[in-house]
């Protein structure tokens, strides 16, 4: 890959708004997958603050790395280079079970083809995350069947994922991600398995979260839904193409 | 779907929830993984049952072989106890073949000759020192009447001393004497099991009893036998159950004589044995398996056909040890090879389910699940599936016994320590095998777990 001339350094400034709590800060992360003997570098270098209460976008081409970077945000994989601070943590020197730990007690996750365990429940389902951070029976079951409400399932609790169309099995999904009460919730590509229909209730959703000071990250190819976060953070080739925020 | 709305916030849910503080170990958790595996082992009903079966062979097989050679070995204790470790049993068998000609003048001319005679008693005493006593016994199968009950029994005309020999005891009255048998007296002492077919209701102590025309006074009753089969009747019945009387060798002789005669399908079948057993007592128990080889030779040299048997308890005893090993080690060998073999297939199976549920992993991890969380998960499910197979193991195990007693009449004893311990090993089996798919499991990278189709 070509290694351009010190690439402009996105500009950071542009998360910044005074008197908001930082929550994650990623400083100059590298990422480079090995594959034999062969190294390709996906990440070249990102930095981003992310305050309390974003909604983000991060868009870009297929293949520059957005994923990756997700995967890094939730602690699913470790840096290469550089470092990741998740409220006042720093993840790059983390064993294993402090990222198991940190993932279940500070982060929400939702997937595109929504991830649910298909032997469990839809109350189980939710009630998952509660059970490896050590709360009882009964406190999960309340705090499920509370945020199975929430989203609109609460008629459906008893019911097994694939008796679930894909919008009502994605509620689930941010039931779950809400169960632990998580610092940032993550969406990689949440709409991508849905129709526009379905989609837009997921995202009338974030709205919600939003409106009510949760921080979301999400990825998304559609600058429709894009539309309706705060801020956008655009990668190309592994580096941040850009980073604009919505002026009110 | 228009519902599709938050219902408003209060407060964070979790606001008034703790978490419990030790993440160690946590009983919600475990109860979730452990219903986790049930699920997951019932959702593959018939792949889990034939996973486990080898299990199953294996527990079952050693639970009961096991349970047959402690019945075997309990036998042969029984024999050991009942006949006294330095006595030797010598019975008279009829031969194979049999000669149609008698060898003493008298008797009906049918009359098949074979067995014991007090010449060859004689000579063994003679001839082997260390004999302290021989114990010699006539059995006749006879009716034995009290008014209008009878019953169809060995009587035993033996000596004084047959109750010492073999540690018989009485439950009351007493044995008959030396005077009785030297006066051909007409006494009986009834067993335990006659007596009560007898006498019902009244002490039959005092009493008397008819066989054949004479009358017997019952001087005292011997105590319950239980199920030992020793020194049954030679007279051709193949009832196992004991019941006998007991009368003065002398009076045996007297009454019934040395021809005994019985309706056959083929007529009249009479045959002629002057003794059915002997109970030959050695002093001291070193010596009493060579005297029991003495004993066959010398009686191989007195009688053309093989109408004897030479019962040495001590060397059935060491025998049934012999064997009762034996049977543990194949009993051993089995249950290596069947577990071994289940183990292998628990281990598959595991495997199979892990990369089955490679997405399932990856979701945990993602939602907080530690390494252990996962290794834990994936070893109770192997656990379970060990322990079910070990289960139903054991049932069949227990049962297996129980129907080999029921149709072949073999003593089996189910130890409570066999089934214990052979459901102990396979729940460690299902820890051995289950250990490797479930570290397999946790070592997942979450990011590709997920990514798994
Ligand atoms: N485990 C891996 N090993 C090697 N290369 C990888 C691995 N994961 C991702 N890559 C490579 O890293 C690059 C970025 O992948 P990533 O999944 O982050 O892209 P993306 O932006 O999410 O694309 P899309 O929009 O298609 O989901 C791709 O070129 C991909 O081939
Ligand atoms: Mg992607």
């Amino acid at each position: 890959m070509l290694e351009t001339e010190s690439s402009p350094r996105p500009d950071s400034d542009a998360g910044v708004i005074s008197g908001q709590e930082l929550v994650a800060s990623l400083d100059d992360i590298r990422k480079t997958y090995y594959m034999g003997a062969l190294s390709v570098e996906v990440l070249h270098g990102i930095s981003l603050d992310f305050y309390q209460g974003d909604y983000i976008s991060i868009m870009g081409p297929s293949g520059c790395g957005k994923s990756t970077l997700m995967n890094i945000l939730g602690c699913l994989d470790q840096p290469t280079e550089g470092k990741y601070f998740l409220g006042d943590q720093d993840t790059s020197k983390m064993e294993d079970d402090e990222l198991s730990s940190i993932r279940g007690a500070r982060l929400g996750f939702i997937f595109q083809s929504y991830n649910l365990i298909q032997q469990l429940n839809v109350l189980e389902n939710i009630e998952m995350p509660l059970f490896y951070q050590g709360y009882s029976a009964a406190d999960s079951h309340e705090v499920a069947m509370g945020l199975a409400a929430r989203v609109g399932l609460e008629d459906r609790v008893d019911h097994k994922p694939f008796e679930l169309s894909g919008g009502q099995q994605q509620r689930v999904a941010i039931a779950r991600a809400l169960a632990v009460d998580p610092l940032i919730i993550l969406a990689d590509e949440p709409t991508g398995n849905l129709d526009s229909k379905s989609g837009a209730e997921i995202l009338n959703l974030f709205d919600e979260l939003h409106d009510q000071g949760k921080t979301l990250i999400m990825v998304t190819h559609s600058d429709e839904l894009a539309e309706r976060s705060q801020r956008w953070v655009r990668l190309r080739d592994g580096l941040v193409e850009s980073d604009d925020r919505r002026n009110t | 779907m228009t519902d599709a709305t938050l219902n408003p916030v209060k407060s964070s849910p979790l606001a008034n929830k703790r978490p419990s503080p030790s993440a160690a170990f946590n009983f919600v958790r475990f109860k979730k993984i452990t219903e986790v595996g049930i699920k997951s082992i019932y959702s593959h009903g018939l792949r889990s049952l034939l996973t486990v079966l080898g299990i199953v062979i294996g527990v079952a097989a050693v639970i009961a072989m096991l349970a047959v050679s402690e019945g075997a070995s309990y036998e042969a204790q029984q024999q050991f106890r009942d006949l006294g470790a330095s006595n030797i049993l010598v019975k008279s068998v009829k031969p194979a073949e049999v000669e149609e000609s008698s060898r003493s003048g008298f008797g009906p001319p049918q009359a098949i000759v074979y067995g014991l005679t007090t010449a060859d008693i004689t000579t063994i005493r003679n001839s082997i020192p260390g004999i302290s006593n021989v114990i010699a016994s006539r059995i006749v199968k006879k009716n034995v009447w009290n008014g209008g009950l009878n019953i169809n029994t060995d009587v035993v005309g033996t000596s004084v001393d047959y109750p010492v020999s073999r540690n018989y005891n009485l439950r009351a009255g007493r044995f008959f004497s030396e005077s009785e048998v030297r006066d051909h007296g007409n006494v009986v002492v009834l067993s335990d099991e006659v007596a009560q077919a007898l006498f019902p209701i009244d002490n039959p102590l005092g009493k008397t009893i008819r066989i054949d025309s004479d009358y017997y006074n019952i001087v005292g009753i011997m105590e319950s036998e239980g199920f030992s089969n020793l020194g049954q009747n030679q007279a051709g019945s193949s009832n196992s159950a004991p019941s006998r009387i007991f009368i003065p060798f002398t009076s045996s002789k007297s009454r019934f004589g040395e021809t005994t005669t019985r309706q056959t399908a083929g007529g009249v079948e009479s045959e002629t044995v002057e003794l059915h057993e002997a109970i030959i007592q050695v002093e001291g128990q070193d010596g009493v398996i060579e005297v029991g080889e003495i004993i066959d030779q010398i009686l191989q040299r007195r009688h053309k056909d093989i109408d004897y048997a030479i019962e040495v308890p001590l060397a059935l005893l060491r025998q049934a040890e012999e064997s009762a090993l034996r049977d543990q080690i194949v009993a051993g060998a089995i249950a290596g090879i069947s577990l071994l073999v289940g183990g292998i297939g628990i281990m598959n199976i595991m495997l199979a389910s892990v990369t089955e549920r490679t997405r399932e992993i990856g979701i945990r991890r993602a939602l907080g699940a530690k390494r252990r969380d996962i290794i834990m998960q994936f070893l109770i499910e192997a656990v379970i599936l060990s322990g079910v197979g070990g289960l139903i193991g054991v049932v069949l195990g227990i049962a297996i016994p129980f129907i080999i007693s029921a149709f072949w009449g073999m003593t089996t004893i189910v130890t409570p320590l066999a089934p214990i311990l052979a459901f102990s090993i396979s729940a460690l089996i299902g820890v051995i095998f289950g250990i490797y798919p479930s570290i397999r499991a946790a070592d997942m990278d979450p990011v590709e777990a997920l990514r798994h189709e």
